[in-house]
């Protein structure tokens, strides 16, 4: 059958376009979809070591969630992810909002501090771990000779062993990481905003505190809807700061275990203190993977909702 | 077709030139090349020397040593054997660890006939590397490990105090170097594995081999008056810890005490070579946990390492068993112990370092290190049990006896004599 020009030159298009496309969908099913669904299926098989044995179907999971040995650790270490969610979102996000709202009225030296307020987002989670693990030593760390040397002596403590600090030390040192990430996402929300609408508010005689909330908040909707659906999903995969600072354990006797850490320690074992389990930790994978898609999808849709165009 | 000729020309010469090359390394590869891998970095120069050894026995082999991290040691190595490769000869842990590669099957056993010279290993030596659930031996032990309380020389004769027979000399020793202004312990509960190796390293003496023998057979469990005891010592010890232990980490009670800021270090016969690298000058010593009244017998606290392994898919086994059992020989564990300030269990070494002969004197006179030993093999690990447990006692939140019946509660969960 002869091929018309019309035929031809869709057929050429056609090719182009598969041709574009193919490289990265099969990178991707090959490294990210294929793991994750085999990830999937290894939680439904007993493991002896990285030796796959008997399908044991949802075993995994009735441990991982009601099993008498692994289901307190996975809820204390869910609860130890939400409040660094609750406080993170606070601290961090809301910190960065006030940041930004600083930055945006360009103070006295707004360019310094609007490279300063980044610079650690730039730093490897490692040093930065490092860093305040230095900074929160008991006996010689800044943090306590600061604080002794001001007179606040009283109020020096073992802040990374005593339980009641362990996991709060551990996200003030996340949020000065990251912090500058909000701050500039805030920002450039802000420039975003025309500038007659805040002209008009501050014509109208608006306070600084009803602009911050009925204009400003409003109309960064979309930035809030990155930063928190980036931050709900950052805060349930938390594992750096914790593993560096705390170690595997999640010590202090668990108060600063977080789900990635459960994870690692189940899949591929403690050296000092445990063996591993790959079903258990391939199920407890899952589970994370699944919380996060359901949950993230539905603050994204719920906070898209509240975003104005303008 | 002058430009086909050329082509054909070319693909010739290649060819020629490929045969060539696999011919002469043909002519090189009648040497057998073994594959050998480890996570001991740090012992490299040393595993160099003895292949060379090895060699002037074997000319016909060569072995190559390789290398990863520790933390990533085992999950490198399972994935290369779960894929049918790997190295011939592998260095693998011990107790539960093995038992994670060997009962998968990827490792070779052993027995008197293919390695006649496990008969120079003490039996507990070559439990640790048994399978449980068929009796067979997989690797050849490379090293025994103390628990026991290492001890600067020079602040103790400083202070005018001598080494401890009892746990009330202890206290008081301690106290005594307090009043001075010396940090009696250096150690710190930060890092959750070292509240195993603390309570291993000071209350061994106090719990005996009989507790030991009662817990094998159920006729006790944790919950026993000797264990809370024991534990409520620690707990009153603790106030001669590194100043905010509870906040100090494992690097930093390493610190601490080779920097000679404190007087003892209560952990792993394996710190003293590190103590020693970082501060050559330091003058230590050992002793054992001390005994609750005089009369009681002494003990430290003991485990085996690891061994070396052959790989049971590998096609060079009888070479890989070659290498093997010149790595059980008396000559190798002397080489082992000299060179690496560590004890090898095999029998008939010659100790020349001092220190390292007073942890092999110490060392005759043991009991297990406990949950490594008896209770690492299913989740909760006695480890995970004990390490969170007393980390929490010691910091005030939980009562010995409470800590002593959560550590039983896990381990009866799987543990049949516990469960009566």
């Amino acid at each position: 059958m002869p091929v018309s020009p019309k035929q031809a030159r869709t057929l050429k298009h056609r090719s182009w376009v598969a041709f574009l496309v193919l490289p990265p969908i099969v990178f991707m099913s090959l490294f990210v979809v294929y793991p994750i669904l085999s990830a999937f299926a290894y939680a439904f098989y007993e493991w002896r070591g990285l030796a796959r044995g008997e399908f044991i179907g949802l075993a995994n999971f009735r441990d991982v969630l009601f099993g008498a040995t692994m289901a307190p650790v996975v809820w204390n270490a869910f609860l130890n992810n939400v409040q660094a969610l609750i406080a993170l979102m606070i601290i961090q996000n809301g910190g960065g909002f006030l940041l930004a709202w600083l930055l945006y009225k360009e103070p006295f030296g707004f360019r310094f501090h609007r490279v300063a307020v980044f610079v650690p987002v730039v730093l490897s989670t490692i040093i930065v771990g490092f860093l305040w693990k230095l900074f929160l030593n008991p006996n010689f760390g800044l943090v306590n000779q600061a604080l002794l040397s001001v007179g606040l002596g009283a109020f020096a403590r073992p802040w990374l062993g005593d339980p009641s600090t362990a996991l709060g030390a551990l996200i003030l040192a996340n949020a000065w990481h990251f912090i500058g990430f909000p701050t500039l996402v805030y920002l450039a929300g802000m420039q975003r905003i025309p500038s007659e609408i805040i002209e008009a508010a501050r014509l109208d005689g608006t306070s600084e505190w009803q602009l911050l909330k009925s204009i400003i908040w409003p109309l960064v909707a979309p930035s809030t809807t990155i930063l928190f659906t980036l931050l709900f999903i950052g805060a349930f995969n938390w594992f750096e700061i914790p593993y560096v600072m705390a170690g595997l354990d999640g010590s202090p006797f668990g108060n600063t275990d977080v789900l990635g850490l459960v994870f690692y320690r189940t899949a591929f074992g403690n050296q000092s203190a445990s063996i591993q389990n790959f079903g258990e930790g391939s199920a407890l994978a899952t589970l994370i993977f699944l919380f996060i898609v359901v949950f993230a999808s539905m603050l994204t849709l719920w906070l898209r909702r509240r975003e104005i165009q303008f | 077709m002058r430009e086909l000729t050329m082509k054909l020309t070319r693909r010739m010469m290649m060819g020629v030139a490929m045969g060539g090359y696999l011919l002469s390394a043909g002519a090189a590869m009648a040497k057998t090349e073994l594959t050998f891998w480890s996570w001991r970095q740090e012992d490299k120069a040393f595993y160099n020397e003895i292949i060379k050894k090895f060699q002037e026995k074997e000319p016909e082999i060569s072995v190559k040593f390789e290398t990863y991290a520790p933390e990533n040691y085992q999950t490198i190595l399972s994935t290369a054997l779960a894929a049918g490769r790997g190295p011939d000869v592998i260095q693998a842990r011990a107790y539960g660890n093995l038992e994670t590669i060997a009962a998968p099957g990827y490792l070779l056993a052993l027995d008197k006939q293919t390695v006649p010279e496990l008969a120079n290993f003490p039996e507990p030596a070559l439990a640790a590397e048994t399978l449980r659930s068929d009796g067979k031996v997989y690797a050849v032990p490379f090293a025994t490990q103390t628990m026991l309380v290492i001890y600067n020389k020079k602040i103790f004769a400083d202070a005018g105090v001598k080494p401890p027979q009892t746990w009330d000399e202890l206290i008081a020793l301690s106290a005594a170097l307090k009043a001075k202004n010396v940090t009696p312990f250096a150690n710190g509960t930060a890092t959750a594995w070292q509240n195993e190796t603390i309570v291993a390293a000071l209350l061994s003496s106090m719990l005996g081999k009989q507790f030991e023998e009662d817990i094998a057979s159920g006729k006790a469990n944790f919950t026993d008056p000797r264990y809370v005891n024991a534990l409520s010592k620690l707990k009153d010890i603790s106030q001669y810890f590194a100043p905010n232990f509870i906040g100090v980490d494992y690097a930093s009670s390493q610190q601490l005490f080779a920097a000679g800021r404190a007087a003892m270090f209560a952990g792993g016969s394996f710190e003293v070579a590190n103590f020693k690298a970082q501060n050559p000058a330091l003058d230590l010593g050992v002793f054992a946990s001390p005994v609750a009244k005089p009369g009681d017998e002494r003990l430290i606290a003991r485990y085996y390492d690891g061994g070396y392994a052959v790989n049971a898919k590998s096609d060079k086994t009888d070479a890989a068993l070659k290498f093997v059992r010149f790595l059980a020989t008396p000559e190798y564990g002397t080489a082992f112990t000299n060179a690496l300030k560590n004890l090898s269990p095999i029998k008939g070494i010659k100790i020349e370092d001092p220190l390292t002969q007073e942890v092999a004197k110490l060392a005759d006179n043991s009991m297990s290190y406990l949950m490594l030993v008896r209770f690492r093999y299913q989740e909760p690990s006695g480890s995970v049990l004990l390490q969170s447990n007393v980390q929490k006692m010691l910091a005030g939140q939980q009562t010995p006896e409470q800590a002593a019946a959560e550590i039983n509660k896990g381990i009866a969960t799987y543990y049949k004599p516990f469960q009566k």
